[in-house]
């Protein structure tokens, strides 16, 4: 159908919409006194937040009765990956300055970076089994199941933006909320029966 | 039968297809472009850029204020290494009061503050604070001193003509610049005041005035800010109440429009906007130790050995550069101020 090609256009479109503006304000030095800090903040966040949008979407779709919304998930969350990799990345080239032993050493060193590299790790089996052959081979019980590793990112990703913080904790506070009303409304639906959409029979 | 044959549209009402086309695409170039614009202005607000303009403004230059001869600097604006003859003749390259490390623009020194008293996004702070106004000011010195006085301002800063300071400012996050302050020595002000025998510690605190002041309605650290010195280091030389930096006054985002600066401590110690300063027998309340004892002492003097318990303060970035260097012992000064923890458990005292 032509109209769900162009609704996944625009979703593919806006998703690039921030990198398309960091890249600007890469170029133009706009990315403030410390650059560094500014990138690998930007794209925690970007990561971050496209997990959750990919989340919502099951939620989204049973509420509003929408299918379509379905075919945003795939992209949203490869969004997600590929922003936490570009994270990733950041860190790697500037705060370890490209150092393998230092990168693993302060893995272990330091609880949220372990927790970040979790999120992103839990990751990479869910988007190298994105495609469509992929759920057919698996078998979309058990691809199902692989894919609620989805929520074990977003936890741990939330948590670790939670212990980077100082004292002003409302954003990621705010990213955990969500992060919690998404996975509580699974919960619900799968274990409280009253709550699941009764089917419509045809008399 | 009646059936309709579609010749019953009358031709007229007909769209042509390619105008039909068009308005379609005319309607999803719209959704484009409308969702874009959605797209990028919450990017931008979670960014927390929206809120923030970067100050361009000069603040007023510093009355009485004489630049001490600085090393020649390059087109850049970077101080060109000095040569071995005039490190031997300048002191203040042995006291600690001058080092020739390049400078940190002026435009990243007031853009990128941590200010909880306006915004705690670093790069909001100097859009938050652009319409505090620091007069009139008066900072009360009372407690253990035998002459306990409201000095205002103006009075205050006479006591000794502002000296020019460039020091390395090394903050607990990790990220360090290096600020030409215009100050005096703590230890003139003290002088005037009397200390009493009793004294042992010199407390500080931040105006409190929400109106002003405007994240002071958010409790994201107990107000007023306060910061605490022992006797010592607050005699120390190096020690210093800045009025300005770059030959100017102090921004409001940089503590306008007095602050202490105490440059082998992490950056916090710092405390802004002083109104008060208590001389005392006990050892004061501070701030960010108040909010978290186990990762931020009394102390706080700049240590690589010692990591705060979520990151490592082996290292640091220095605004402007991409890598990152070693951080050193007191920030780099160890020689002029070690003494003062001789014998200290600097791990048990971080």
């Amino acid at each position: 159908m032509k109209d769900a090609r162009f609704a996944k256009f625009v979703v593919l479109v806006n998703s690039l919409v921030p990198l398309a503006m960091l890249g600007y304000d890469a170029s133009q030095h706009r990315l403030g006194a410390n650059p560094v800090e500014y990138l690998i903040r930007t794209t925690g966040m970007l990561a971050l937040v496209f997990l959750i949008l990919s989340l919502a979407i099951t939620p989204a779709r049973k509420i509003s009765g929408w299918n379509s919304f379905s075919h945003f998930r795939k992209m949203l969350g490869l969004c997600a990956f590929f922003y936490g990799l570009l994270h990733f990345s950041s860190y790697f080239i500037f705060d370890r300055s490209l150092s393998l032993k230092s990168t693993w050493d302060d893995t272990f060193a330091r609880p949220f970076i372990l927790l970040g590299m979790t999120a992103l790790l839990v990751m990479v089996p869910l988007a190298l089994t994105s495609t469509n052959g992929m759920i057919k081979r698996l078998g979309a019980a058990r691809w199902k199941k692989l894919h609620r590793l989805a929520y074990v990112a977003g936890a741990a990703g939330a948590i670790h933006y939670f212990l980077l913080v100082k004292a002003d904790t409302g954003q990621p506070l705010a990213f955990s909320a969500v992060l919690i009303l998404l996975l509580g409304y699974r919960l619900a639906n799968a274990y409280l029966p009253a709550l699941r959409r009764k089917p419509v029979i045809a008399r | 039968m009646l059936i309709k044959k579609p010749s019953d549209i009358p031709t007229r009402e007909i769209t042509p297809e390619g105008a039909y086309l068009n308005r379609r695409t005319f309607m999803r170039a719209g959704i484009v472009a409308g969702t874009v614009l959605a797209t990028g202005w919450t990017y931008e607000k979670l960014n927390g850029r929206s809120d923030s303009v970067t100050a361009t403004q000069q603040p007023p230059v510093l009355k009485d204020f004489v630049a001490a001869p600085v090393a020649p600097t390059t087109a850049t604006g970077t101080t060109a290494p000095t040569t071995n003859a005039v490190a031997q003749v300048d002191p203040n390259l042995t006291n600690g009061f001058r080092t020739v490390e390049a400078q940190t623009p002026f435009a990243n020194i007031t853009n990128y503050n941590n200010f909880y008293e306006f915004s705690t996004g670093k790069e909001s702070v100097a859009y938050a604070a652009r319409n505090f106004v620091a007069a009139p000011w008066t900072v009360a010195i009372e407690g253990l001193v035998r002459k306990p006085k409201v000095f205002d301002l103006d009075e205050l800063l006479k006591i000794s003509p502002p000296e020019e300071r460039v020091y390395r400012m090394r903050c607990v996050e990790g990220w360090s610049m290096v600020i030409p302050w215009a100050g005096m020595s703590l230890s003139k002000l003290l002088d005037r005041v009397e200390p009493l025998s009793g004294a042992k510690y010199v407390a500080f605190q931040t105006l409190v005035d929400p109106a002003r002041m405007p994240n002071q309605r958010h409790q994201v650290l107990k107000w007023p800010y306060v910061e605490g010195l022992r006797m010592d280091e607050a005699m120390h030389p190096l020690a210093i109440l800045a009025s300005g930096l770059y030959g100017r006054q102090l921004p409001p985002q940089n503590g306008a429009p007095l602050r202490l600066v105490v440059p082998w401590k992490y950056g916090f110690k710092g405390i802004k906007s002083i109104v008060k300063i208590q001389l005392l027998a006990e050892k004061p309340p501070t701030t960010w130790n108040d909010f978290g004892a186990d990762e931020y002492g009394f102390y706080a003097n700049v240590n690589p050995l010692v990591d705060h318990p979520r990151w490592s303060q082996a290292t640091e970035l220095r605004i402007g550069d991409l890598k990152k260097r070693e951080t050193l012992m007191f920030n780099g000064y160890a020689e002029q101020v070690a003494s003062l923890y001789a014998g200290m458990d600097l791990r048990a005292n971080f």
